[in-house]
This record gives structure tokens, sequence and C-alpha cells, in this order.
């Protein structure tokens, strides 16, 4: 990198929570009147570093400059003094106050309200930015796109040098996702410098100027803007470690899940899961790979139960799961790992023992009658802490005092411990550290190989190709193709931006072809 | 059980802590209470407080005087409360239904649910436990167990709406309970304006007394069987929250109710069961007021106060008893004490029973602001340090 003294500059920052590295000496640079976008999935570590520069963290290590002179911001106040403005991913703004009340907010000068000045301050700032806005109108009677002017707005009064738009377009239509990338490149113009984070690949395309990957915590490249979606694909999900598993080629039995014009809806109504056809046969792994958001979380939600069904239908071994509920899918035999596993696959206040019966509790050995049998749960706790390795001094602490590879090894035990038919396992390996990622692996293999159907939903391509015997990639909801595992990083990252395989081989063969002309 | 090494165990050890630190913070907060209490006796007596215009040239006629009052008026509660084997009568008569309407609102709060609504689910307890007390004629033995649960019964259905309407519609349980609160206490004044709950020969709304078989019997004063049906009441909770399959899903909906789901457990049936359960509980506490022996000896009869704010009550003595049975237990003995007590006040102190309430509700305060009393108490402070010191290691 370059002596240069322009610009904000984040120099190897370092973040930890507990033994789990969020952000590991990460570099990242944002030069006055650039887009800087920052790619990674979710988890990834972007919302930490971001957290890290606006002041809500304190990091481990590293500093943070701007225009050369040394910064330390102990909370947001002193990130914005120092002209750092964030537009979070979800809005700051109160509801039911206008937005002249939500400008002033945090800065009201003395007692008395001037409503006057408020409001011709947002005047102001609407002209002088072009991003019109009716300073009377209440936040929640506009639509979301406006709420978001508002809040850019709230930022640049400020006179924020710096912004950062946090997933600005998670909650945007894509209309409003047009009209915001015209802002950006207006504010842009100005001479601010942007930091863009996301992990849509079609936007990092259509606006930066420079792409930086975080990946597990670390910064693991850059792209040039025009690079392709495939190549920002591969990058995003991975390429830097190498995780091999030593698995013995699948012994394919008969199909046990067969899923098919599978449609499924997410709580606004929009089709998330867009008639989605596949079979898993018991002793094969089957991953469903794709860059996050593409209906791959509501997939797997709908299989448990958990998501209602549209249309379509599930089968487990020749029984109809469709609209069973999860109490009656995880009897018929289907082992689930949550993605999100604090949320959804673990209760922090219930200890380890507990949380190794959470789905079993009621039935024996665990339960006779209404009464839990307590010695069976600890043994239970005892025999799984042994054979899955769980680093706990005792079973009956609490499930939150547990690191991440930990408690995904809690969560993969208890759904292990019992006969399966299918098992879908949801990023098993997120915020996990790479001592136990082999673990989970080892086991899920071992899994196939009792004869149960696997399905592992992955974003990380190195997994895929590790665990996959086939791989279906996801797209906007629908199935772009089934392919075999060693199908080329290349034509997988293609399809991930839903280019189909034959056109994706073509293209990359192609890419092929022109590289070996060029060497000769 | 299976056997548990003695090998150190750090977090064991932290969870001690903060027990340790729950009851101290509790045990201050009482003690706050009582001090704060005394300065509203010294200011609110025009007597010892025009003494306090002397305070520099006479200062012993001003302390002392204010040390007669208030030692006057906290002995007076004290002997009220546990000064005699009737005086501890009294205060478990009083305990009895704030511990089992305790216990409603305790095991609600486990589920994650705010149920506000025991008062009206007491006064469905009372309403039947007093008419098949006093319409019914049973031997005896079979007819107070009949009375109790059919009060129980009447406390269930009416809980149970409040869970069905949440699991069914959403509907948001404390609006409900306050509105089913509005309802019950309506019906009973309705129901005491007709033939079938009025007694003969009367025009007021009070009903006729309950027949000596179907009351609590009793055993010295005040203290009856109910006191015990309430102890067991509270070792049923204990059961059913930590040993029973039906505890264990209320508590994890209550902790982690997306975790619970994608388990397997059904959010929507435990809210069901658990206010179905906290109404038979607060059911039992009408029961216990409408079968429970008075100051005379024999149950009061049923009136439009007779549960009192037995409902409302019961909400402090959850969040002092931390929703666990023993503390609730604990907790309803606590009340209890002071509402025996602060009549003793009354007579012989002549301090108004209102300081009782004041006293309660400065308790709930404290203990509802652990960085208060911690402020006012250093020591708290400074092992809570500790303890977030050892927290942090581990």
């Amino acid at each position: 990198m370059s002596a240069q003294t322009t610009g904000l500059q984040l120099k190897a920052i370092t973040k930890k929570f507990g033994s789990f590295v969020a952000n590991d000496a990460v570099d990242l640079d944002v030069r006055p009147g650039e887009i800087h976008c920052l790619l990674g999935e979710n988890g990834a570590g972007k919302s930490t570093l971001m957290n890290v520069l606006y002041g809500l963290y304190q990091p481990d290590g590293g500093e943070i400059t701007i225009d050369g002179s040394r910064q330390h911001f102990a909370n947001p106040k002193q990130a914005m003094a120092a002209g750092i403005g964030m537009v979070h991913q979800h809005f700051m703004l109160v509801d039911v106050f206008t937005v002249a009340e939500n400008m002033i907010l945090g800065r009201e000068p003395g007692l008395v309200v001037d409503m006057k000045a408020a409001r011709t301050r947002v005047q102001e700032l609407s002209a002088r930015y072009n991003l019109p806005v009716d300073p009377d109108a209440t936040i929640e009677a506009l639509p979301v796109g406006i709420q978001q002017r508002v809040e850019i707005l709230k930022a640049l009064a400020n006179d924020a040098k710096f912004l950062i738009f946090d997933e600005p377009t998670a909650v945007l239509t894509p209309q409003e996702i047009d009209e915001l990338m015209i802002v950006m490149q207006k504010l842009r113009d100005e001479g601010k410098g942007i930091v863009f984070i996301t992990h849509k690949l079609r936007e990092v395309r259509a606006i930066a100027d420079r792409i930086t990957v975080l990946r597990r915590g670390k910064i693991v490249g850059s792209a040039e803007p025009g690079a392709s979606e495939a190549e920002l694909a591969e990058l995003m999900v991975g390429r830097a470690v190498d995780l091999s598993v030593d698995k013995a080629p699948a012994r394919v039995g008969e199909v046990r899940l067969r899923v098919a014009d599978l449609s499924v809806a997410n709580p606004i109504g929009a089709v998330v899961v867009d008639s989605i056809s596949f079979d898993v046969a018991g002793g094969e792994i089957l991953c469903i790979a794709g860059v996050q958001g593409n209906g791959q979380s509501e997939l797997a939600d709908a299989l448990l139960g958990n998501t209602p069904v549209v249309s379509g239908s599930i089968n487990l071994d020749g029984a109809d799961i469709t609209h069973a509920k999860p109490r009656e899918t995880i009897l018929a035999g289907v082992g689930f790992v949550p993605e999100d596993r604090q949320h959804d696959g673990f209760i922090g206040s219930f200890t380890i023992a507990e949380n190794l019966v959470l789905n079993r509790f009621d039935r024996p050995p665990f339960a006779k009658g209404l009464s839990l049998d307590l010695a069976a749960i600890h043994a239970n706790a005892e025999q799984l802490r042994d054979e899955f390795d769980i680093r706990t001094p005792d079973v009956t602490n609490r499930g939150s005092s547990l690191s991440g590879g930990n408690a995904q090894k809690v969560v993969l035990a208890r759904e292990l411990s019992r006969e399966l038919s299918l098992l879908i396992a949801s990023q098993p390996t997120r915020g996990v550290y790479v001592g136990a990622i082999e673990f989970l692996h080892k086991r899920i293999v071992e899994e196939r190989d009792k004869g149960t159907a696997v399905i592992l939903v992955s974003t990380e391509l190195e997994e895929v190709e590790a665990l996959a015997d086939r791989v279906l990639v996801m797209y906007r909801g629908k199935v772009v193709g089934i392919v075999a595992s060693d199908t080329p990083r290349d034509v997988m990252g293609l399809m991930m931006a839903g280019i189909p395989y034959a056109e994706a081989l073509a293209v990359s063969q192609a890419d092929d072809a022109s590289a070996g002309k060029d060497h000769s | 059980m299976t056997n548990h090494t003695v090998s150190p165990r750090p977090t064991f050890a932290g969870y001690l802590a903060t027990r340790w630190r729950d009851w101290s913070v509790t045990a201050s907060a009482v003690v706050l209470a009582l001090v704060v209490g005394a300065v509203v006796m010294i200011v609110a007596d025009a007597e010892v407080a025009a003494n306090f215009a002397y305070l520099f040239t006479a200062p012993g006629l001003a302390l002392g005087s204010a040390w007669a009052k208030v030692s006057t008026a906290y002995s007076a509660l004290l002997l009220g409360a546990v000064g005699s084997p009737l005086a501890l009568a009294q205060t478990t008569a009083a305990a009895a239904p704030l511990i089992c309407a305790g216990l409603a609102v305790g095991l609600a709060f486990r589920a994650g649910l705010f149920n506000i609504g025991a008062q009206g689910q007491a006064i469905w307890g009372s309403i039947l436990a007093a008419y098949v007390g006093f319409a019914v004629q049973l031997p005896p033995v079979i007819h107070l167990i009949v009375a109790v649960a059919a009060g129980v019964l009447g406390g269930a259905v009416w809980g149970g709406i409040v869970g069905w309407l949440k699991a069914k519609t959403g509907a948001h349980e404390v609006i409900v309970t306050i509105m089913m609160n509005y309802v019950a206490n309506g019906l009973l004044a309705w129901l005491l304006s007709t033939a079938l709950f009025m007694r003969p020969g009367r025009q007021d709304p009070i009903s006729p007394e309950v027949h000596p078989t179907a009351a609590f019997p009793v055993i010295l004063g005040q203290l009856h069987v109910g006191f015990f049906v309430a102890l067991a009441a509270a070792g049923a909770v204990w059961w059913l929250l930590d040993r029973s399959t039906i505890g264990f899903a209320i508590r994890a909906v209550g902790a982690n109710p997306n975790a619970a789901s994608t388990s397997g457990m059904s959010a929507a049936r435990t809210t069901i069961i658990t206010m179905t359960i906290a109404g038979a509980l607060a059911g039992l506490a009408g029961a216990q007021s409408a079968l429970g022996a008075s100051a005379t000896g024999t149950p009061v009869p049923l009136t439009v106060g007779l549960v009192g704010t037995v409902g409302f009550d019961a909400i402090t003595v959850a969040l002092l008893g931390r929703s666990k049975p023993l503390g609730i237990v604990m907790a309803g003995l606590l009340f209890g004490g002071l509402s025996a007590g602060g009549l003793a006040m009354q007579s012989i102190a002549q301090t108004p029973l209102t300081l009782t309430m004041l006293l309660q509700a400065l308790i709930v305060l404290f203990v509802a602001a652990p960085q208060l009393v911690s402020t006012l108490v250093p020591i708290l402070k400074a092992r809570t340090s500790r303890v977030a010191v050892a927290g942090g290691q581990a």
C-alpha cells in the first residue's frame, strides 16, 4: 500500500469475541470521491468491522486514521464528529416522529425545540443533495426507500465526509435500489468517501470503484469493478483454506426424500422458493450451494415444517410430510441443524444437558410419563460430551458458557444421537473455529455412511467441494442445476450467478481457451 | 442420581455468587424499605416532626421521640406478624391466597407471559368455590374438595380463554387479561344481584355463608388447612417447572421461542397449557379467600370485594419471589406478615394501615431496581464486579 495520507484508513483491525476472531488484521481504506464495496457473506465480519469504525466496538488491535492522523472512537458521537456517517440497515428513526423531528433527534439544542429551524435544515439538505423529502411527513407513513433517504440525510446533517451504507438494499424494492444507486453516485461525485457493504453481486458490479472481499474475518482479496459476477461469487465463497475430508465414495441407496414442485413464500408473501424439485437418496450428501439469500434458508425451514409450503410436495421414506409440523418431521427422523444456532438451535439459559435433549425431552428414555428422568438426561449429556468432544467442565453449565464451535457440537450431537432418515445441516461450520470444522465435517460424513439422506446448505464453496456427492445450485429461489461435486469452481461460480450449467461450461471453456492462447 | 465429582467448577461458584446476590438484594430491599418507611412515619407525625425544630437545642427530644415512634410502630408490626402463635396463624391466612396467586403470575412469567389476569381468575375461583360452598349439601371432606375443585376449574377456564386467544389470534395477553378482569368483576357484581347468589331476606349484594363442611378446617386461630394446600401447590409448581416435560417446554418457550419451535415444541400449545394452569392456581387463591377462616373463625361470604386485590398483589409477590416457587412462598409469607402486622401496628401504634402498603411497594421497587440497591448498599456493588470478572474468565 502506498504512503497515502488522504482518506479514511483501517490498519490491521482485529476484533475478538472470546475465542472467536470476528476481524483478523483487516486493512481497508476509502478515499474521498470513491465507492468502496465491502463484499462478504453474512457472518464474514463486515458489520463487526463497521461497528469498530463507528465506535460501537473497541478493536483488540490495529488503528484507524483519517487524513493521516490517528483516531480513537470511544462511541459513535466521536466517530460522527470525525466525519463518519452511518446509514444503518435497520433505520434508527422514531416511527411516530416527523422527518424534521427525527433530524434533530439527539441534538436538541436547549429546552425549546425549534421546529422551524429543523424544517429549514431538512429543506436545505434535501435541496443540496437533491434528496426530496417532506419535512412534516411522519416516518411510518413514508415508504421504506424514503425512510432510508431520511437516514442518509441524518448522516449528512453531521457534515459527514465518509458514509457507511450497511446492507442498504436489503429492505428495498428493485426500483428503490436503482434510485439509491443514483444517490450514492451523486454523493461520490460530491466528494464523499463511501463504504458500501453488501452481499449482492449485481449491485457491486453496478456501482463499485473498488471491491474488497471479506471472508471468515479476513480480507481474502480485492477485485476490479469490471470483475464478473462469477469471479466475485468464487472469491466470496472461498478458495483460501483447503478443507479436505477423507470420505469414501457414496454408497447411494434408495431415494429417501422427494421434493416436487415445492414453492415457499416469505412472511411478506414474496415467493422465495420457486417450484423446486429434487431427490436425495440414503447414503449421499446433496449440497445446496448458492450465494446467501437465494432461498436456501427458506427451503430448509420448509423441509423441517417451520415455514408453510405454498404448493408442491415433500415426501420422506414414502410418507407425505408437506404440511407436517416440526414435531412430526422430527419424529419422522428429520435431524435439523439450523443456520443461526443461537437464534433457533440453542437455549442459552438452559444447561448443556437440557440443550442436548431439546427435541426428545418428552419421550423415553428421558421422560417417564410427564416426569423428566434427570439421571438419564445427565448420563446422555456425559456420553455425548465425550463422544463429540464438547469442551466444558460440567454438562450442568449453561449453554451460553460455550464457544461457537462447542455450541455447534452440542446442536450436532443432539441431532445425530438418534436414528435419522434425513439430516438437514445449514451452514454447520459458520462462526466455528477451524479445529472444530474438521470434526463436524467428519461426523456429517459418518451420518451419510449410516444410510441417512443428507442435505447440506452451504455458501462456502470449499465446504461444498469437500462434502458434497452432488451439488444443487440455487439462484433466486430456483434450481440452476444439479451437478457433480467435481464441477470446476468457475463453472459453479457462474451457476451461482444464475447461468445454467451448459452455458456456464461453455463460457468457462472459452475463457480457458483464450487463456491458453495468451500463454502460447 | 449420577455421582458428580467435586472437581473445581468455576461456574458453579458463579452460580452460588449470583444466588447470594439475589437474596442479599432482597434483604437489602426490605431493610431500605423499612428505613424509608421510618422516615415517612417521622415526617407524617406532626408531634414528632415538631420536635425536630429543636434538633440542635435539644437533640435528645427530637431523636428520642422519633425513635419512640418508629420503634413502637415496628415492634407492633413484628408482634402482629410473628409475635405469637395467633399472630403467626394470621400471617399464614393472609399468605395463603397470595402464594397461590403469586404462583399463577410466576408460572406465566416463566413461559414469557405476563399474566395480569390473576385478579379475574381469582374472582372466578371465589365465585364457584363459594357457590358450591353454600348452595350444595355434601358430606364433610368431599364438600371441601368439590368446592376447591370448582374454584380451580373456574380460574383455569378464565385463564385458559386468554391462552387460547393468544395462541389462536395473537391477542396480547396483557390487554386481554386486563379486560377479562373487568368482565369477571362485572359478572360477580351481576351474579350477586341474582336470586342464585343473593342471601334470602337481604337486598345488598352478599351471598349466604358457606356451609361449615365446605370451609377449610381451622387448626389454630386463622391457620387453616388452606395454607398447607398453598404450600403443596408451590411444591407442585416446582415439580412441574423443574421435573416435568410440561415445565421443560414452558421454560424453553419462555427462554427462546424460536429454538423451542425448531425443536418441535408448539408455542401455541404451551401458551394454552401455561395460562390454564396459571388460571387454576389463581382460582385456588380465590377458593382460599372464599373458604378460608376470617378473624371470626368462619369464611367471609361472597361479596364484590372478597378477593381484595390479590391478583395485583400477586404480581409483586411473583416479582419479589423471582418467579421461583420457593421465592414466591417466602414473598407470600413476607407480605402476609406485613398485612397481619399492619393491623396490629394500626391498633397498637396508631400507625395507618396504608404504611404497610407503602412498605410493600417500596420493597418491590427496590427489588426491581437492583442497580439502585447496589448504589445504596456499596458492598453489593463490589460483589457484583467480582462476579463479573469471574464470569469473564470462565
